[in-house]
């Protein structure tokens, strides 16, 4: 695994996202989604929202890295309200 | 009547998943490992976290390709595939002109993508391509290789020429698969061309032409051989994309970190756009 070049944050955040995958099927298991509509135009199945938020999770922190000095952080912090606010209400 | 509810078949997605692991994942995972650290070997490296995105984000020759990648994806897209939809519509239905038109069309599509450079670079010199010379010969000064706007307009061309084939396949087969009933009912009603096209073959024509549009824009915002062939990004930097300026990055100056955030926020682009391209267009079959 030494060619992958792994680091410490990247490592955790794949740990991240396959623990939110996992969750994800369990939770669809366990009660299965149908398509609603909410803020979005058009109707969305809860793994749809989660595609939505990790995407747009990504523009925020390239917004954030890119354009501005702030910390990581912050963009982290926008993105998981963004995805709380998308899941409920998207 | 109480169906019994199986999950067990998505066991047969297995195979493919693995597929998909070793193909594009564990790359894709390789490649945001290296964008965040500053590589010189496999032992010799350091973390420098958003470093690289920052300057790949504030980098003016990549938002230029940027900018240049979209005009070229947007003039793809407008020419090629109402172009494609064209052509199908005045192919022949059946017999044998259509096995003709379909083997016509299908000939640039078997065309390596540096034969198709090759083929376009000679055929667009003035001293010896027919396309350059005749251009000139009719008073047009065109030259690929010293102007821009001439540069730009042959790689478009080239493009043109080498995929319209393949929406015009795609819509024939499209055309092909709306059953005579449609039709029947159209002429009862005495429906104009333009109205059977608006509100019989457009509409079904629209998940062929999904497909279409996701594959003309996918491919030709990673386009890299046929520009380089032809014009080696040039005349400066006037058809570089984003894939060549990539490459230069990571092979020719072996700046792996650089080069690993660049094709994340590229490949985050693609699935972007493709993405609503995709909910768009599904989106308005459901209305």
């Amino acid at each position: 695994m030494s060619w992958m070049a792994w680091t410490t944050p990247s490592a955790l955040f794949f740990i991240g996202i396959a623990c939110i995958l996992i969750g994800m099927t369990y939770w669809e298991i366990v009660s299965p989604c149908v398509a609603r509509k909410g803020f979005f135009p058009m109707e969305t199945t809860r793994g749809d929202r989660l595609f939505i938020s990790l995407l747009s999770a990504a523009f925020i922190h390239l917004g954030f890295i890119g354009f501005t000095e702030f910390t990581i952080w912050l963009p982290f912090t926008v993105a998981i309200i963004w995805l709380l606010i998308v899941m409920k209400w998207g | 009547m109480n169906k019994p509810h199986s999950n067990k078949a998505w066991f047969l997605v297995l195979p493919v998943f693995i597929l998909v692991a070793f193909s594009a994942i564990v790359p894709l995972m390789t490649v945001v490992n290296y964008s965040l650290q500053d590589i010189f070997d496999v032992s010799t490296r350091y973390f420098v976290g958003t470093e690289w995105y920052r300057e790949i984000l504030n980098d003016s020759r990549l938002q230029d390709s940027l900018v240049r990648q979209f005009i070229f994806s947007g003039s793809v897209l407008l020419i090629e595939i109402p172009l494609g939809i064209g052509v199908a519509l005045m192919m022949p239905k059946s017999g044998k002109w259509s096995v003709i038109s379909l083997l016509v069309l299908a000939l640039p599509l078997l065309v390596p993508l540096n034969v198709v450079g090759t083929i376009w670079q000679i055929f667009g010199r003035a001293d010896i391509g027919l396309f350059g010379w005749a251009l000139n010969a009719i008073g047009i000064d065109y030259n690929y290789a010293a102007n821009p706007i001439d540069a730009w307009l042959t790689v478009l061309l080239m493009d043109v020429w080498h995929w319209t084939s393949l929406v015009a396949l795609l819509s024939f087969s499209g055309l092909r698969a709306i059953p005579d009933a449609y039709y029947q009912a159209a002429s009862i009603d005495r429906a104009s061309a333009w109205a059977v096209f608006r509100y019989i073959q457009l509409p079904k024509l629209k998940s062929v032409l999904l497909i279409g549009v996701l594959l003309r824009f996918m491919d030709s915002f990673m386009i890299y051989t046929e520009p380089f062939v032809l014009t080696g990004g040039g005349p400066g930097n006037s058809t570089t994309f984003l894939s060549q300026a990539l490459t230069k990055m990571a092979v020719g100056q072996f700046d792996i970190g650089p080069a690993g955030a660049f094709s994340i926020i590229y490949f985050l682009i693609i699935l972007l756009v493709s993405w609503l391209f995709y909910t768009a267009m599904t989106h308005s079959d459901n209305k």
